[in-house]
């Protein structure tokens, strides 16, 4: 057995692992994918403090080091349930463990459009990077659904590539920065395509156009474009523990600063959390404040 | 067995005319996930002898994930007798690597 399971191996479990083994506890770090979580998808971090310019690669890779030098086990299976008692049961595909406390650091997805053809295209015409996938379309037109500042950001970031970009929105205007917004309208290559939604995706063995339907006309309108970026937030990763752990409406785990759940011995860090704020120092942060707590319960 | 790197130049004899079924990373260097998948397929290169691991940098071979439609990375291909027969978009366990693999 031991004291502390963290499931889930990105910034908020990594550091956890780290605030635990410094505490002298026994950690199992179990992770689904592979260390580092979605930060490693971002090429140049410039806003963690004391870090000005770091590669998630390398932030993940040093984050790694750190909580495997001081100890932690990380051992790469998907959890698949988290059984509650005196001690916590953890199961996973391949096995399972025994923990004191369980800190659930599972983080969140990109949420999907939902219509047909969308899971086979990705990789071939849809994306959920841009920065990742925009190389591929230099000098051709791309969409980017969505009107957060990911999305504006991204169809920003998209501008300097591609031939034109269509920024379809379903509302009629942006909730992202009054700035970048600004800084998208002065942009000739970018197309506004307001109070629609992309309903259909066409392709012939890769992407080749989609259709937008206006949701106050109804009207159906064809794009031919090669790629298109989605953009429409994220949802959290907690289907595993819904029945056992007390979630709020959209699906987050209802657990504060302190990160403490409903079910004693259960504690939650990073992006899976009820939160304002998702970003790389807000789940470090969780990290640090799940292992306390968990350190605390396991010594009460 | 070393994984091979493939340009457009040497694709059809290392890729097409290969007697063995090949797996083709499409990568590069800039690319996180792509970094984190290397070791696994050079371990993999080493396991399966049955396999030919090719690596394809997409920054100096546009034109062959184009022809390919490679359109995010890491993509894996798998070509068996010069077509291709699946693919695998993202970073994954090495598990599921060689799930996909397959016999």
């Amino acid at each position: 057995m031991y004291d502390i399971i963290v499931i889930g191996a990105g910034p908020a479990g990594l550091t956890a692992a780290i605030y635990a083994r410094r505490a002298s506890k026994t950690v199992l770090v179990l992770e689904a994918m592979t260390y580092g979580g979605q930060i490693i998808n971002t090429p140049d971090i410039e806003n963690y403090p004391a870090a000005p310019h770091i590669s998630g690669l390398d932030f993940a890779n040093r984050l790694y080091e750190q909580a495997t030098g001081l100890g932690a086990e990380v051992v790469f299976e998907r959890v698949t349930e988290i059984k509650d008692g005196t001690e916590k049961t953890v199961v996973t595909a391949e096995n399972t463990y025994t923990a004191k406390a369980v800190i659930i650091a599972t983080g969140s997805q990109n949420r999907k459009l939902g219509i047909e053809g969308e899971r086979e295209l990705v990789g071939r015409g849809v994306s959920y990077c841009a920065t990742c996938d925009g190389a591929f379309f230099r000098n051709k037109k791309v969409a980017v659904m969505g009107g957060g500042n990911t999305a504006l950001e991204d169809a920003l970031y998209l501008a300097d590539l591609a031939e034109t970009v269509y920024l379809i929105h379903r509302r009629g205007e942006f909730r992202g920065d009054e700035a970048t917004v600004n800084a998208l309208k002065e942009r000739q290559n970018i197309k506004f395509v307001l109070n629609s939604t992309v309903t259909k995706l066409i392709a012939d063995k890769r992407l080749t156009a989609i259709e937008v339907t206006d949701k106050n006309t109804g009207a159906v309108t064809k794009l031919d474009v090669n790629g298109l970026f989605v953009a429409i937030g994220r949802t959290p990763e907690n289907q595993p523990f819904e029945d056992l752990i007390k979630l709020d409406e959209a699906g987050y785990i209802a657990a504060g600063e302190d990160c403490i759940t409903n079910v004693p011995g259960i504690f939650a860090a990073g992006d899976n959390r009820t939160k304002s704020l998702r970003q790389l120092v807000t789940a470090a942060a969780d990290g640090a404040a799940a292992a306390t707590a968990a350190v605390q319960y396991i010594s009460r | 067995m070393n994984v091979i790197k493939v340009t457009a130049e040497n694709f059809e004899t290392e890729v097409l005319k290969s007697d063995k079924p090949v797996v083709a990373d499409f990568n590069a260097d800039w690319c996180g996930p792509c970094q984190m998948l290397k070791p696994v397929i050079d371990e993999l290169a080493e396991e399966r002898p049955d396999v030919k691991f090719v690596s394809i940098n997409i920054d100096d071979q546009d034109d062959l994930a184009y022809e390919h439609n490679v359109s995010s990375i890491p993509c894996l291909v798998k070509f068996v007798g010069g077509s291709e027969a699946s693919r695998s978009v993202g970073f994954k366990p090495k598990s599921e690597i060689i799930k996909f693999i397959g016999g």
